[in-house]
């Protein structure tokens, strides 16, 4: 069993926060992306929704950066250099690189989102036109890599279960990708509209996002080994709410009857609580 | 650039008196944390924001000794580390290497993300909550800057807490060793002299690391270790979603027609 004598840096809710909200703007993004590329005419609006809910959702991911610093008003310091004024940037750094990722992703998250609200805009003609194809596909690569470089952050510490095991990465990406999908399908039916009609597909590609995760999770503990007692005991309620929120959602996707007579939002709302219980349960379970 | 410097601490003639403790908070304005009573004598606890030294108390039990408890005292400290893993993760360049080759947190730049006291191997940064900022031993940066011997190694009564050119701190401490093992004490260890490419604060040990908290050398490793298959994890992760995407909107397009 690796040795740790390492003090836990005391990330909390904020950081919670944003690698629940991170991840659902990343892969809300993405899916968006897969559905105007790959779907059909009648999934513009699933598209559209998806791009609206990842630039909203991303809006809070700075706020919730920021508010967890020391000093919230050296934000920029994680950008620029405050002694040289050269920008601080080091690809080996993944809170570092994170940070550029983010800013990028947020042109890209804006982009997108003003097409998608305001297509008869300057903004919506140019990205509704031949540069919008490229332009989603740059874009959802930086969404993809919001959604899973949080798992990297972790991994690369000392911090016990966190450096004992290189599946975070993959896992919160995983579980981001199935929030994202669970989120379009939440949103989509509680408003209803148009964007419904996707929500079969939506729910179709969350099967294979949640075998994703429940294949990364087993990766997760089998390469924690003895390590993996830390985020045991104490914290199994959480890890079977995570295990409600991948495992069952999965049969009732498998099993439509038995989701029969239930509310169509049970599945999507099963999958986000999940997935936040996911992200405590690794989060605080490490640094107790 | 000025020579490296270094300390070496030899636990064999520490006495617990914590007088570096006490010379490291006078000199650095350290208010300190309020007091509290812990299961020893050692009321420090740890290393954080406002101790930057911090005397050990380690019992072990020991048949031989007397009462059965044997003691042992140990001023532990930020390690310097050539491969500095707190440096190497740190964000913002708030921690940089100093002309003396120590390690130096940059109180005007860390914006307290709080990423190097996840990477610190050894428990030494802690975050300063009234100043918002990550803290440890600056190894005296102002007083070596003034050609002044830092303040712990300067309060040290028995001369367990030697400080020097590096150079000259590895060959006190394998000198050191070499005398108790001609006294027999076959025990006697050097730690620091290859952990992290090197630590600019040596200790003399009687017994295996871990005993003292001390990551061994299998165990001493840096945080970017995991970068590559933490992203090559992610990578082949965002893949298969895309191809399950992919599959999952054919197949289900697919089932729709074929229901008409």
């Amino acid at each position: 069993m690796p040795q740790h004598f390492v003090a836990p840096p005391d990330w909390g809710w904020y950081i919670v926060g944003y690698f629940f909200f991170g991840g659902i703007a990343g892969g809300a993004y993405a899916l968006g992306t897969m559905l105007r590329l790959w779907g059909e005419p009648r999934d513009a609006s699933a598209a559209r929704l998806a791009f609206l809910i990842s630039f909203v959702v991303l809006l809070i991911c700075p706020i919730l950066l920021t508010l967890d610093l020391g000093r919230p008003f050296r934000f920029w310091h994680m950008l620029i250099d405050a002694r040289t004024g050269s920008l601080a940037f080091k690809y080996w750094s993944p809170m570092s690189v994170g940070a550029w990722a983010l800013m990028a992703f947020g042109v890209f998250a804006a982009g997108s989102f003003a097409e998608a609200r305001w297509p008869q805009s300057a903004v919506g003609r140019v990205l509704g036109g031949p540069l919008g194809r490229p332009f989603m596909i740059l874009g959802s690569a930086f969404g993809l890599f919001i959604a899973g470089y949080t798992g990297v952050l972790l991994s690369v510490s000392n911090q016990p279960v966190w450096s004992d095991t290189w599946a975070l990465g993959g896992l919160f990406l995983a579980s981001a990708l199935s929030s994202a999908a669970a989120a379009i399908a939440f949103v989509a039916l509680r408003r209803g509209g148009d964007a419904q009609v996707s929500t079969p597909k939506l729910f179709a590609a969350d099967r294979y996002f949640i075998i994703l995760e429940v294949v990364l999770l087993v990766v997760f503990f089998l390469t924690l080994g003895a390590a993996a007692s830390k985020v045991l005991g104490a914290w199994l309620l959480l890890w079977l709410i995570v295990l409600a929120g991948t495992v069952l959602p999965l049969v009732l996707h498998l099993r439509p009857a038995l989701a029969q007579g239930r509310s169509p939002l049970l599945v999507p709302g099963l999958v986000l609580i999940g997935n936040i219980a996911l992200r405590v349960v690794v989060i605080f379970g490490a640094q107790a | 650039m000025a020579k490296a410097v270094g300390f070496f601490t030899d636990v064999t003639v520490c006495i617990g008196c914590k007088a570096c403790e006490v010379a490291c908070k006078e000199w650095n304005q350290l208010p300190g944390n309020a007091p509290a009573f812990l299961d020893s004598f050692d009321n420090t606890g740890q290393l954080d924001g406002q101790n930057w030294r911090h005397v050990k108390f380690i019992e072990q039990t020991r048949p031989t000794a007397p009462g059965g408890v044997a003691w042992t005292m140990m001023s532990d400290v930020c390690k310097h580390c050539t491969h500095a893993s707190c440096m190497e993760v740190c964000p913002t360049n708030a921690i940089i290497r100093t002309e003396f080759d120590t390690v130096y947190i940059q109180p005007d730049v860390c914006n307290g993300c709080r990423d190097c006291i996840a990477a610190c191997p050894y428990h030494v940064i802690g975050f300063d909550a009234d100043r918002g900022l990550a803290q440890k031993c600056t190894f005296c940066y102002d007083r070596l800057q003034n050609s002044l011997m830092p303040a712990c190694a300067t309060a040290c009564p028995t001369q367990s807490i030697r400080f020097g050119d590096l150079d000259d701190m590895r060959q006190l401490a394998a000198a050191r060793v070499e005398q108790l093992h001609a006294q027999g004490r076959s025990e006697a260890r050097v730690y620091g002299d290859k952990e992290y490419g090197g630590l600019h604060t040596l200790f003399l040990l009687t017994d295996k690391p871990e005993v003292y908290q001390l990551p061994n050398a299998e165990n001493a490793v840096v945080p970017r270790r995991n970068n590559r298959a933490g992203y090559l994890g992610s990578l082949a992760t965002a893949l298969l979603g895309i191809v399950g995407a992919l599959v999952a909107f054919r197949g289900q397009r697919a089932a729709e027609v074929k229901e008409g």
